[in-house]
């Protein structure tokens, strides 16, 4: 069963430095990191001391609103360090890391006859149901919850997105496996949506509804999807999973065992050889981007350069990204920057610059400004780039304000802070779109749950 | 220009917190982001951004001015020296009464602005550098200095900082100026005499082609001259060419609204059709054939400059073309029937203005009563 859907809104970014199909490995790290802040919404619980053994697959901490929802060690070592910050908030958990894995066995014999519970358990186990995010809000699933559909999105359309057939070539079993897990989870229908433009092993997958999407930037949200799909109501759950998460899981039904590898990009025009990379789980990033940057101030950032968090050098790749962008800090002026029609190496939705004419140029944008924060004044320019049938500005206005009954009935559930990614991009008055709808939601989980 | 750079390095300290002269910090990061796009980075959100900005925009709506302007400061000229100058002569003669307009109108609006930025600490906005060309070119030429300073005035701080700044004000600020000097001044602001420069002391004709209509007279003005703008007139409204020109800048950077100037076509369209139907044998301004209700007075350069303006207008997309509709039906509207108005542009448009978050708010509701209907759906 397949079904084509057309994403008419959007924009599509064009950046320098995508990675080249080359797979590399990389020389494994000495200390490798947890960090609970990948994880929205969920305060860890420590259940390790510093000198603690684990193994792979043995918890470390655990979410403080729901102990079943477990977070595990990606390598076996010994716990070196939990780094706190302001208000002893844990920011870090240090494994040094031993010379070889043992792996916690999880014993699954014959995964096509697990129950739905048994799935959940292993799941929550093993570390896997971090990777099971729940829409509304964009926090981590709630194993209470039973889901009205699970959504996976294999149609990456962000900047300088990894390519899903690459990093998951030769993986389609493991995809399968994970596919026939997950759609243990809900009495509904498991929904896979794939590139229109060309076919991959993703149009195999058995099991699922499956999906051809074409269109822009964001057309490969995983949300946008759900609004032309199986849009959210007021207290409606859906569950999300990536695609390389969905591998994750699959390996630990066919093995019994929390497989941590996974490929990742690395680009951006800062980037001297972009290209993937066979790693494993909270890897340091100085061991991935070792010698392979160019000189400058760069800045190096976990995910696409839209929704990504900045990490240094010293920091690990991020829980739920197969991106690592690098690209030039921007902190320079710009002698009368605002003048119209100059300035063309700039990349901009409208045609106050020559950029225009030449639609299919890939652009080394920095980290500049481009500019003041300002109240709104633009009007049209949000909803160009949202394909979701909201109204941006007043979802964002309302957000804003705090306004719990403006918001759910303009959408809230329906959105979640990537979806405002390009909004952050295109607004003329730098209007900080992402962050207001994170604020907006937390107010929510808050105040309605 | 490193040079400029180190000299505002050197003194900019004095004007961030804790510096010597911190209270005119917003005055001087107003020049200092007029000289350069700062150097700021992103911190939360997205890490690349459009190389849009509210400067970038509103210089490219003083572009799309411009073509307006110059012939207006031509026309002021023409329409006094009469045939057989040159163009510098005419352009002069316009230029010396045009400009001091110009520089009153953005120094005491930017004054204020920067006033208020100081006053209230925060950044000075960039709307006024629209508005503040905007004024000179909606006013008759005669306009004493003073009194277009107190329109300006009445304006910037009534119209606008009183509601916050730019992006907060509900009705164009511009127009406000408009409509207070009518109000204020009428005998300065209407009748046949103030929009041809000296055309008292010098004897010449200034009656508007919708000043001859208001009488009950056809005007003998050729379709020709009313689209190229040979006609008394505001300085910016005669010449619907040049007024084109400039919509076409504003429309093909995407800046203004296609929505809104088409609707207020269709709606202007519409009803002058509506009255040309109709017909009067009172009021000439009935038999004015619908598509020349287009070419003169103020409905070109209002449906382009000031109809779009995104503050004020309607904001959502359906809510443009009802809002732009109804601009296009109340400038005829007002302009045919009412006897003490013979322009119902800047009315229309002020009027529309005020409704604009209304119709914005029943577009919105629509999409809020479908989402209501579909999870009624999903639970029945």
């Amino acid at each position: 069963m397949s079904k084509d859907i057309r994403i008419k809104n959007g924009l599509k970014i064009k950046l320098k430095g995508g990675a080249e199909k080359n797979l590399s490995s990389v020389s494994r790290s000495k200390i490798f990191a947890i960090y609970p802040t990948d994880f929205h919404g969920t305060l860890p619980k420590m259940a390790v001391k510093v000198g603690d053994k684990v193994n792979v697959g043995e918890t470390v901490f655990f979410a403080k609103h729901n102990d079943r929802i477990k977070f595990t060690s990606p390598v076996s070592g010994e716990i070196k360090e939990i780094v706190r910050g302001a208000k002893r908030k844990i920011l870090s958990i240090k494994i040094t890391a031993d010379k070889s894995d043992t792996y916690k066995d999880f014993n699954i014999k014959s995964p096509e006859n697990l129950s739905n519970d048994q799935v959940k358990e292993l799941l929550l186990n093993s570390g896997c149901w971090a990777y099971i995010k729940q829409r509304p809000y964009d926090v981590i699933a709630n194993p209470d919850d039973s889901p009205k559909s699970i959504f996976i999105s294999a149609y990456a359309t962000a900047p300088l997105a990894a390519s899903l057939q690459f990093t998951l070539s030769g993986k389609e079993k493991e995809f399968q496996a994970g596919v026939d897990a997950l759609s243990k989870l809900t009495d509904g229908k498991v929904h896979l949506s794939v590139d229109g433009n060309e076919s991959s092993f993703f149009n195999g997958t058995k099991g699922v509804v499956i999906h051809k999407i074409t269109g822009k930037h964001p057309a490969g949200n995983v949300g946008v999807q759900i609004s032309k799909i199986d849009p959210v109501n007021s207290g409606d759950r859906v569950w999300v999973v990536n695609p390389q998460d969905v591998v994750a899981i699959g390996s630990l039904m066919l093995t019994g065992k929390y497989d941590p590898t996974r490929v990742i990009a690395l680009a951006g025009s800062m980037v001297e050889h972009p290209q993937y990379y066979k790693v494993i789980e909270g890897t340091q990033i100085s061991d991935i981007v070792n010698g392979n940057l160019k000189t400058g101030k760069a800045r190096i950032i976990n995910g696409n350069p839209l929704t990504g968090a900045v990490v240094g050098e010293n920091g690990a790749i991020g829980f739920y990204d197969n991106l690592i962008s690098v690209i030039p800090e921007g902190d320079h002026y710009d002698f009368f920057g605002w003048m119209p029609f100059v300035g063309n190496h700039k990349l901009s939705m409208s045609r106050t610059f020559f950029s225009w004419l030449t639609p299919n140029k890939e652009y080394d944008l920095d980290t500049n400004f481009n500019g003041e924060d300002r109240a709104f004044v633009i009007t049209g320019e949000m909803e160009k780039v949202m394909p979701i049938d909201i109204y941006p500005m007043q979802l964002l206005k309302a957000a804003m304000i705090g306004d719990i009954e403006k918001m759910e009935n303009l959408g809230i559930y329906e959105v979640a802070p990537e979806d405002f990614a390009l909004i952050d991009f295109v607004s003329t008055s730098k209007i900080e779109a992402q962050d207001i709808i994170r604020q907006g939601l937390d107010l929510m989980i808050k105040e309605v749950g | 220009m490193d040079f400029l750079r180190k000299q505002i390095d050197k003194i900019k300290p004095h004007f961030e917190k804790g510096g010597k002269y911190e209270k005119f910090g917003p005055a001087f990061g107003g020049i200092e982001t007029f000289l350069y796009v700062p150097n700021h980075t992103t911190k939360v959100g997205a890490h690349i951004r459009d190389g849009i900005d509210l400067k970038r925009v509103m210089m490219v709506v003083v572009i799309a001015l411009l073509p307006a302007l110059i012939f207006g400061t031509w026309n002021i000229g023409y329409q006094n020296l009469g045939e057989g100058h040159s163009f510098w002569e005419y352009f002069s003669f316009g230029g010396v009464r045009i400009l001091p307009m110009i520089i009153i109108s953005y120094g005491v609006g930017l004054g204020i602005e920067f006033a208020y930025a100081i006053f209230r600490g925060h950044a000075v906005n960039e709307g006024y550098l629209v508005t503040g060309l905007l004024i000179p070119l909606i006013m008759p030429i005669d306009l004493p200095l003073w009194m277009l300073t107190i329109s300006v005035i009445f304006a910037v701080i009534i119209g606008k900082e009183a509601f916050g700044g730019t992006g907060m004000n509900i009705l164009n600020p511009a127009l406000i100026a408009r409509a207070f000097a009518l109000f204020s001044y009428a005998p300065f602001m209407s009748g046949n005499t103030v929009w041809v420069a000296d055309s008292v002391a010098d004897g010449v004709s200034g009656e508007t082609v919708l000043g001859v209509l208001a009488g009950n007279k056809m005007p003998d003005t050729s379709v020709f001259d009313m689209f190229m703008g040979y006609m008394p007139g505001s300085v910016g409204e005669t010449s619907v060419l040049m007024i084109l020109i400039g919509a076409a800048i504003l429309l093909f950077t995407g800046i203004a609204s296609w929505r809104i100037m088409v609707a207020s076509v269709i709606g202007a369209s519409l009803t002058g059709l509506l009255f040309n139907a109709i017909g009067s044998d009172t009021n000439a301004l009935f038999n004015f054939p619908w598509w020349q209700h287009m070419l003169v007075g103020g409905f070109a350069f209002g449906m382009v400059f000031m109809a779009t303006d995104p503050v004020t207008a309607a904001q959502t997309t359906k809510g443009k073309w009802i809002y732009g509709f109804l601009v296009g039906v109340f400038a005829i509207l007002i302009r045919i029937v009412n006897p003490t108005l013979p322009e119902g542009v800047m009315m229309a448009i002020l009027l529309m203005n005020v409704f604009a978050p209304t119709i914005d708010h029943y577009v919105i509701e629509s999409n809020v009563k479908r989402r209501k209907k579909r999870l009624q759906k999903v639970k029945a």
